[in-house]
This record gives structure tokens, sequence and C-alpha cells, in this order.
């Protein structure tokens, strides 16, 4: 396919703000980008120089060590120059302080902001005032695009295909934006989505999102292909959502006896970072044949640099320009 | 009426009139044990017949009844073996027909942990008097702050969770309760009782509290927690009991809720059907009770409700207070009654005014509870443990403090006439009270 042809799919959007309304092309096309880094990642030379001149900003008004490194990387790889700016959540707590800082940074012309921000809608809020383009890098408990796009991508692989999967998402779904973000993506390309958690731990009308719901965790495992297991965010919870550390590990931590339910070959995922023997015991974090926690790392570099790649090439064509 | 107590034999319980609400039975006949369960049921074992190895049990045309299931007392120990262990508790139990006792976590330490529901069960299949299921706290050391193990408690034999005699008044923690509760299925009850409300109050608002000079709590500090119970109910979809109700509105609101097709269900205890707040009279402290003793509008409004179907069942509500503890200013005695060897005949007083019928009278106190918390007594089954009571209905008898078996004599009906006296407990097949008159 000529990449002049105007029928090509495209990933026609200025930002990346979340998974929820992309079309299965769209995910397709990001995955597709995102599978020529892998090899690159793998070779002594890593570097490109398809964001040579392209100043990206890590906007991050949330702690974070992964996403921002991956992030970093992604684009330093790219030839971008990359600049990290951690802002001190406690003075941007207001909107109009939010809008300041994004009002500040356009002026500054950089290509594409990275933004991480722990309430829900802020990255959506600041893509409306910038010229360039947004990557969400995660809002509050609302979407986190990239982390489902590497699990996405993690899962092709190994398993050659999405649609048909029966996946399983356990744990803190109420406060996930990654939960969230694989939701959409996961039945966007046809796989079915369960989700495991005690119901103080579940979102209201959560089903509507098109998932089954279980409250019993071998009932919620039986015959899934994909076991992806979520922290918990502790830090994000006000009052008792579970009684202990212990009960909780009981009922809704992933253990030997509760993954036999799960298919033979079962794969483990974490998002990271993992709270051994709270969520997930600490032998199958690490079991090498099932668990691919260290791959959905790599995958991640891969994603994002496809993402920077994709959406810079968007500012360039004719049908962004005017916006 | 006596035979060799050993559960191995067959007993054959004959010429009994067997009353068992579950499958609506009320006829002539007989039950024969095999050791532990019941072997065979019905008219046809009436004339005594036994086989060459059995025992014969002559019941003399009396009723013969399951097992009273009684699902809310408080027995004292561990902690307040002053007031009741489960020793004295059993014994009374036993003597009031009562097979099985759900009891409360109000205990030192709380039954907030496995070791708590271990130790009550452990202790009370040793002393083989009536069975003792415990409740598991909902809040940690019932603080109504954080939530106890629910799950883990379940999983040691808690058989549904209740904070006993505190409300869980933060809605927050209500909420979480309930919605973290439904994740297993679990069975919340409450203790309705507005703590804003009821303040440092000591008898039902009204007339009476007035001329005493005694603070009161009003009706509303039920009726509004079970109203917003009850929607709470509705949004987490969990499982909620009202435990003892007083009040004509509480009970209507349950009514409603119920209509709505919501999973409420709700006891009263018997004074809140035979008495009212006319009881406290010159500051008799054995009518302080919790929830207090209400008006007599309230009172009739209980007997329609469990007419109607509304209240699901009649518990004792048994509370033991010691001397020190009940011989105080009205003010600062402590509430509670001791209910265990009065709950069969004050239930009783509804089929003898003529509210219920016998079966319905015994429904409330044998299968209904027993179905509410996933109990396996309370019928009499083919299979089924050999759990029941041969009842005289109408044999008259006069509550005094002395004779009561409780270690604690505080009973609210102490002087009343009352009809209806257990002739003989049968627990697991075996004999574990029989009367000496």
């Amino acid at each position: 396919m000529n990449a002049d042809d105007p029928t090509r799919p495209r990933y026609l959007r200025r930002h990346l703000l979340g998974i929820e309304g992309l079309s299965p092309q769209e995910i397709t096309i990001l995955l597709d980008r995102s599978e020529t880094y892998v090899l690159q990642n793998r070779q002594a030379n890593k570097k490109k120089s398809v964001l040579s001149g392209r100043t990206i900003i890590n906007l991050f008004f949330e702690d974070s060590t992964r996403t921002r490194t991956s992030f970093e990387l992604a684009g330093k790889r790219l030839g971008g120059d990359v600049i990290n700016m951690s802002v001190a959540t406690s003075s941007v707590k207001k909107g109009e302080t939010l809008i300041d800082t994004a009002m500040t940074l356009n002026a500054m012309h950089p290509d594409v902001l990275v933004v991480r921000h722990p309430q829900s809608g802020a990255v959506s809020l600041l893509s409306d005032k910038v010229n360039c383009a947004v990557i969400n890098g995660g809002d509050g408990s609302h979407e986190h695009p990239t982390q489902a796009l590497l699990d996405a991508l993690t899962i092709r692989r190994r398993l050659g295909h999405l649609d048909g999967l029966v996946i399983a998402i356990c744990g803190d779904i109420l406060h996930s934006r990654v939960a969230r973000s694989n939701i959409h993506l996961l039945n966007t390309m046809g796989a079915r989505v369960r989700l495991i958690a005690p119901n103080t731990l579940l979102p209201a009308q959560v089903e509507r999102l098109g998932v089954e719901v279980f409250q019993n965790m071998s009932e919620g495992l039986k015959d899934v292909d994909i076991v992806m297991m979520l922290r918990l965010q502790r830090e994000r919870m006000q009052g008792n959502f579970f009684p202990s550390i212990r009960e909780y590990f009981n009922f809704f931590g992933l253990d030997e006896a509760k993954l036999s339910n799960a298919k033979e070959n079962a794969l483990i995922m974490h998002p990271g970072p993992m709270n051994r023997g709270v969520e997930i015991d600490s032998d199958l974090a690490d079991d090498f044949g099932r668990s691919v926690i260290s791959e959905q790392v790599e995958m991640g570099v891969a994603v994002r640099m496809a993402c920077l790649e994709i959406l810079t090439e968007n500012l360039d064509s004719e049908e962004f320009r005017n916006l | 009426m006596a035979g060799p107590n050993t559960p191995s034999t067959l007993r054959l319980y004959a010429n009994a009139r067997i009353i068992d609400p579950a499958s609506g039975r009320d006829e002539m006949g007989g039950i024969l044990c095999n050791g532990e369960t019941i072997a065979d049921i019905g008219p046809h074992l009436n004339n005594g017949k036994p086989r060459a190895n059995s025992v014969l049990i002559d019941c003399k045309g009396q009723c013969l009844v399951p097992g009273l299931i009684d699902m809310r007392a408080y027995l004292g120990e561990p902690g307040e073996e002053h007031k009741e262990t489960l020793e004295t508790a059993g014994r009374s139990a036993v003597a009031g027909g009562i097979t099985s006792i759900v009891c409360l976590p109000n205990t030192q330490p709380v039954i907030d942990d496995m070791s708590g529901v271990e130790f009550v069960a452990r202790r009370a299949r040793k002393l083989g008097l009536s069975k003792v299921y415990p409740y598991g706290a909902v809040s940690k050391n019932l603080e109504g702050r954080e939530i106890a193990e629910l799950g883990m408690l379940k999983e040691a034999g808690a058989v549904a969770f209740t904070d006993g005699f505190h409300t869980i008044a933060d809605i927050q923690l209500m909420q979480r309760a309930l919605s973290y509760a439904s994740t297993f299925g679990l069975l919340i009850v409450q203790h309705p009782e507005e703590p804003g409300l009821a303040g440092s109050g000591v008898m039902n608002t009204g007339e009476t509290a007035t001329r005493l000079g005694l603070t009161g709590i009003p009706r509303e500090a039920e009726i509004i927690i079970v109203e917003r119970d009850i929607r709470l109910v509705e949004m987490t979809n969990g499982r909620l009991h009202f435990a003892h109700l007083s009040t004509a509105d509480s009970i209507d609101a349950v009514r409603k809720a119920k209509a709505r097709g919501l999973a409420i269900t709700c006891d009263t205890s018997p004074p809140y059907f035979a008495l009212n707040e006319l009881a406290v009279g010159d500051y008799r402290t054995f009518a302080k009770l919790s929830p207090p003793l209400r008006m007599e509008f309230d009172r009739q409004a209980v007997i329609e409700g469990l007419k109607d179907g509304t209240i699901d069942a009649i518990a004792s509500d048994h509370c033991p207070q010691d001397e020190e503890s009940k011989r105080l200013p009205f003010s600062e005695a402590a509430a509670g009654g001791v209910g265990l060897e009065t709950l069969l005949p004050i239930t009783l007083e509804l089929y003898h005014n003529g509210h219920l019928s016998l079966l319905q009278a015994f429904d409330l106190v044998t299968r209904r509870p027993a179905d509410l918390l996933g109990l396996e007594g309370g019928r009499l089954e083919i299979g089924r443990p050999a759990d029941f009571a041969v009842v005289d209905t109408e044999r008259g008898w006069k509550v005094e403090d002395k004779t009561l078996r409780s270690k604690s004599k505080n009973s609210p009906f102490d002087g009343r006439p009352v009809q209806g006296r257990v002739l003989m407990t049968v627990i697991d097949g075996r004999v574990v009270f029989q009367a000496e008159d």
C-alpha cells in the first residue's frame, strides 16, 4: 500500500486522549506501527531520526517513573528533544492554573505534550488549549491509552490475535484507568472481557461497558486466556474498601490455586508496579513461562515510539494544518 | 418418658401432635430418630410399635415442634462470665425449647476474627446444649470505622454479621459494608437506632418519659435508620436484616421495601408485642430495654407486622444483666432483658390471643429464622438433625426471676402468668432437657 494512497487507513486524529471511540482500524494501525519498533529496540543501534527537530514535553502532574522513562526513551530513540516537567500537584489543583501552564508551554512551540494528571478529564481539558499533539499518559481513573496498547501488543505477539480471547481483569477496577482503557480496547478488538473484584471496588453499572462481572475469582478465571492483575491503588482510596490485605489476598490475590481455573497456558499480566503478596503471589509474578510482565514494559517503549511518530506525521498533513 | 440416652439407638417419639411449619404438618403421629438424625416421621408411627431394638417415648398427645431457633442473643462469654456463660445460657435455652442460638459478637474480646468464631463454636460443642452459631462483627472491634474480615469470618463459621447493640451509624461504612458483604452474599444485621437522636435517652420519648422526668429516645431514631438503610440496600444490592423493630413506622417502611422486591428482612422480640412503655411504671429497670418499649399503637403495629408476614422472625434478644447493673437509678441502669425461657410462652400468647395460628406462631421461631441464616435446624424432615421440643402449649405457669436458669434474672416479664411449657428438648437425638413436673 502506497503511503500517499488516500484510501490507506490512517489514524486521523490530532491527539491520543483515550481508547474509547477509536475504531478497530485505528487501533490496528497503532499496533502495527508499534510492531516495527520492537525489532529496532532490540538492535544495538536503536536510534532513528524521524523526530529530529521535534520537541516533546513530558508534563507529569503525578509521580511516575516507568511511564515517564518509557516516553522519554521513545522520544529520544526517534531523535526528538525530550524535556521532562514534573509539576507539584498542589500548585495545579485549580483548573485555571492547569490551563495557564498549558498556555505557557504552548508558547514555547512544543510538538507533542505527554500529559499525566491525577484528575480524570484534565488531559482533555488541556488539549483544547494547545496547538500541538497531546498524548494522555494517564488521567485520574479515566484512561491510560498507551498502557492498553502495550497490553494489546504483548497479547497479540504472544497469541497472534485479540479477537475471541477471554480476558479477566482483576482487582481494583474502581480506581483503575488501565482497566477502563483495556476494557474499551479489548471489546473493540473482539475479545471478551471479565471483571473480577469485590463489589466495593467495582464502579456503578460497569456491566454497561460490555463486560461480565464476577465476585468469585475461581469462577471468573474459569478457562480464561489472559489474567490481567491490577495494582491496589491505596493512594486513591478514601475510607475502607476491604477489611485487610490478608483478606484481600485470600479472596482476590492471584495464587496458584485460583490460577489453576484458567487455561493451562494462560498469560499473567500486570501494569506494574506490583504489590507482591497483595494482588499477586510473588512466585507467579516471576514465572517466566506465564508471566509477561517484563515483556509489557518492553512493548511500552515501542508503542510510545509509534504514537509519537504517527501524531507528528499528522502535524504536517493537510487535514491538520488549520486545526 | 425417659429412656436410655444413647444416640446410637433408635428412639421413637410417638403419640405426639406433630407441628412442622415448614411442611405445614399438624397431625398426630410419631418421629423415629436414628442416632442424631430424623429417620422417619408421620402418622403411621403414631401407634408406637417400636422395632425390636428401638426405645419408645410416649409424648402423651402433646405438641412436638422443631427446636426453636433464637436468632439474637447475647451470651456473655467470653468477657462477662459474671452475667452469663455459654453453659448457663445453654441450660436456660434448652429449658425454653431452643436448640439453636445465634449469638452476638459484643463479647470481650469482640468476635471480629476467626479465633473468636472458633472459640464460641468449640465451647458450645463441648457443652452439648443448644447449638451456638456466632455472628461476626461488621466493624473491627465494633468501633464503626473499618470493616472486619467478613469473608474470612464467614469461612470460619460466622452465619451473618452485625455490630450487635451498636448501630452501624456511619453511612459510608454501612454502604461499603453492604456492598462488600454482597460480594460474598453475606447478610448484615442492623440494630437501628440513630445515636445522634437517641443521645442519652433511656426510654421512649413521650408522655410517660415526661411524667417520670426521664430523657427520651424518639421513635424516629429507629425509623430514620431503617429508612436510610433501605435506600442503601437499593443502592448496593446488599442483604440487610433489621433486628428488633419496635415502631409502627419502621415496620411499615420494611413492608413497603419488601413490596419493592428489596432483600430486606426484620425481626422483633417478645417485649415489643407483649409490653408497652407503661411497663416502665415506677422506674422498673427490668423494663429498660434497647430499643425502649414503645407506645401502645406501636405494640399493635408489631402484631400486625407479625400477622401479615412483614416481620420474619421473633428473637429472644436475650441480654443478661447482673444485679449490680440493674439495681441502679433508671438512667444509670443497663438496658436489656433475659429472654431465652420466655421466647416460647410469650410467642404463644399470639396464638392464645387469636392473632396467629399455632403453625404461624411456631414458624416465626423455627423455619423462618433458620432459612434467613441458612441453618439446618428449624424443620422436621427425614435426614435432618433430630432437634425438637415437646411442648404443652396450654399449661400455665408464672415467670419468676428466681426460677429462671439464666445466670442473670432480669426478665421484663417477671411475675407474668403465661401459657406454654417445654416438657422435653432433644438436640441431635440426645435428650438435653426434661421438665421435672
